[in-house]
């Protein structure tokens, strides 16, 4: 299965929107996401769990990461409309992909600062 | 990708995001477009951040913690009063209800996650120009009421004026009874009336065309010529013709004044009368019955040049007790909801049904409000009795300089032939010639009266050669006067002359006035053997005459009066 972790168009738009602050984006997003997934890994309830899902969602689809702003918005629907059970799985799922697209990104990153 | 446009405008944009990422990049395309951005991290601070900088234009996310958006974006409303402040929300939430909440938050629109620059520029070009929208809806809607209070300022200032010139006149006489609307004159509603010298009543009831301050100020000019022509002593005729000379004059040309005159004279019983556009008048019999129209047969004034005005007018007589009716348009024009005219009929029975005079006026307009099923603070309506002259009391004429400069000996005689006698009448001049006899001022009255009398005499019996016996009764009182006009039209030779004579006498001093005609004359001492009563509408109120002067004889047949006033000197 092949399955399209970063979509490189996306990319390539925003490093020309962002221009000099592509840099501070991809860091600013990096830093972001670990925020995020110990949200998601904290959340006490339902409601949390929810957002947390929504808001990691948003910010990887603006970033170009498709399978995991998919993931999320099965994790957020999930936990709105069920069912609960195996959603353990949904979050490492979650957390295995990001751990993928978190490399590219540093590569990414690489790739500009030294260009 | 989009590159910054010449012709965007520069706008302060607040973006409120809680994901660092997402801020970020929004704020770099907002900026790239041109825009100044304020970012904020949650509602509290994106509705505080409102507060102090006032941005044009806001985008909110849907889902921040401390205060989220929907929250946000009440507060941030409810800050901006009228004027509009776009909100556009932020959100991936695809479920209907959520972007109902968005709405009923007060969002005007929604970008959707991954943020599309091209989307969000037509955006907020859009919410731009609506935003503008209002402002400029708001800025023209502060004009407008600033100008309305202006105009409004303005009116109340001509009014003032105007109520100097169109003074209340003699409609406060005891036999007048009236109901005017205090926007009449903005309604283009006029009432006006006047004492004549010789104690005739002049009445006018008008309406201008149009509303506001144009049919207001044609009101003036009218109300002048119609005060000022009435207190020489001129008659309906000539007052008519000089009212539509100046209205056709100064008026544009689609305004015009419909306008019902009378003339009463409580002394010899009759009423002249024109209407020109005016709903019929109504002259009310007695003692109840059938109310006899007084129907509109010329074109309203200021329409026809001076040289195709009719200033013809029908004279009716009038007996005791008899009312006459007037009332403006919005009586028989007054619709009820399925578009029925109330019409002249109901008013017809209402008029012949009413049994206390003092009750009519509340009747027409009960029964209007009965009709409409509302009630209507617009329409004029007057009511005049016929009453005995002496119940009627004209102020006294207040002149303006001293005994010293009165004329005593000096005699004068004219004489008017056909052709004068067809279109000229001499009377006001006349009077306005005695008027400087200052000692004859007290019987100012009287001398009108009786100079009309003769004048009238020698014109219609005695040049015209109209039987008297004619007026008798009141249906041959029409022809008469229609016969009056045909001769008069027809008039070729004949004359009339007046010779006036003051001499100083040693208390004072005497006018004599002779009256001569050509025509054939009459037994004098036959109508004047007549009983009182008789002479009543025909005669040729020869008893009238001899009542109110001094002497007066006829001779020459009768074709030739002779009166004499007497005063004392003043002190």
């Amino acid at each position: 299965m092949s399955e399209i972790h970063i979509d490189r168009k996306v990319l390539s738009d925003l490093q020309e929107v962002m221009e000099d602050g592509y840099l501070q984006l991809l860091e600013t997003f990096l830093a972001d996401s670990e925020i995020r997934l110990s949200q998601l890994h904290g959340a006490k309830n339902a409601d949390e769990l929810a957002h947390a899902a929504h808001s990691f969602k948003g910010s990887s689809s603006n970033m170009g990461a498709v399978a995991l702003a998919e993931l999320c918005r099965q994790l957020e629907d999930r936990v709105n409309h069920g069912p609960l059970q195996g959603i353990e799985d949904l979050i490492n799922q979650i957390d295995r992909e990001y751990a993928a697209v978190r490399g590219l990104y540093c590569d990414e990153r690489q790739r500009v600062s030294i260009g | 990708m989009n590159q910054v446009c010449a012709d965007v405008e520069a706008l302060s944009v607040l973006i409120a995001e809680d994901g660092a990422a997402d801020r970020l990049l929004l704020a770099t395309i907002v900026r790239k477009q041109g825009h100044q951005v304020l970012t904020a991290e949650n509602g509290e601070q994106a509705v505080a951040l409102f507060a102090e900088r006032r941005p044009h234009v806001v985008l909110l996310d849907a889902m921040m913690p401390v205060m989220d958006g929907f929250e946000a974006a009440r507060q941030i409303k409810a800050l901006a009063g009228e004027a509009l402040v776009p909100i556009i929300f932020l959100t991936s939430l695809s479920e209907e209800q959520a972007l109902v909440r968005c709405l009923e938050a007060g969002g005007d629109d929604f970008l959707a996650k991954p943020y599309s620059p091209v989307i969000l520029a037509a955006k907020i070009k859009a919410m731009d120009r609506l935003r503008r929208l209002q402002a400029t809806v708001l800025e023209q809607r502060d004009q407008i009421a600033r100008h309305h209070n202006h105009l409004l300022n303005e009116q109340r200032v001509a009014k003032a004026v105007f109520d100097q010139v169109a003074h209340a006149g003699c409609l406060s006489a005891p036999n007048i009874r009236y109901l005017q609307s205090p926007y009449a004159l903005f309604n283009g509603d006029l009432l006006l009336a006047a004492y004549t010298p010789a104690g005739d009543m002049h009445v006018l009831l008008g309406d201008f065309t149009g509303h506001g301050l144009p049919a207001a100020v044609g009101a003036m000019p009218l109300a002048e010529v119609f005060y000022g022509m009435t207190a020489k002593g001129y008659g309906l005729a000539e007052t008519l013709r000089e009212m539509n000379a100046k209205l056709k004059r100064i008026l544009p040309v689609d305004m015009f004044c419909c306008a019902l005159l009378l003339n009463l004279s409580f002394q010899r019983r009759v009423v002249e009368v024109w209407n020109g556009g005016m709903p019929d008048g109504y002259l009310l019999p007695a003692s109840g019955g059938e109310p006899q129209p007084l129907v509109s047969r010329h074109l309203p004034l200021g329409i026809l040049a001076p040289e195709q005005f009719d200033d013809t007018t029908e004279v009716l007589p009038l007996a005791l007790g008899e009312r006459l009716f007037l009332l403006s348009d919005g009586v028989v024009d007054t619709s009820d909801e399925n578009d029925q005219l109330f019409g002249v009929e109901r008013l017809r029975r209402v008029l012949a049904a009413n049994r206390q005079p003092a009750l009519l006026f509340e009747e027409v307009l009960q029964a209007l409000d009965g009709f409409r099923g509302r009630s209507r603070d617009d329409v004029s309506l007057l009511d005049i009795e016929v009453v005995e002259p002496q119940l009627l009391s004209p102020p006294p004429v207040i002149y303006s300089d001293s005994g010293q400069s009165s004329p005593l000996d000096w005699s004068l005689q004219f004489e008017f032939r056909a052709d004068t006698l067809k279109r000229f009448n001499p009377l006001p001049y006349l009077l306005q010639l005695l008027q400087e006899i200052h000692g004859l001022r007290a019987q100012s009255g009287a001398l009108h009266s009786v100079l009309t009398e003769l004048y009238s005499n020698a014109l219609e019996h005695g040049v015209l050669g109209l039987d008297s016996a004619l007026k008798r009764d009141a249906r041959s009182f029409a022809s008469y006067y229609q016969m009056r006009n045909e001769r008069l039209q027809a008039l070729s030779e004949g004359f009339i002359r007046v010779h006036l004579r003051v001499e100083p006498g040693p208390r004072g001093g005497r006018l004599i006035i002779e009256v001569e005609d050509s025509g054939k004359g009459f037994n004098v001492s036959k109508v004047l053997a007549r009983p009182v009563s008789e002479q009543g509408l025909c005669g040729r109120g020869l008893n009238l005459i001899r009542r109110l002067s001094r002497r007066a004889e006829w001779v020459d047949e009768g074709r030739r009066a002779c009166v004499e006033f007497a005063w004392e000197a003043l002190a």
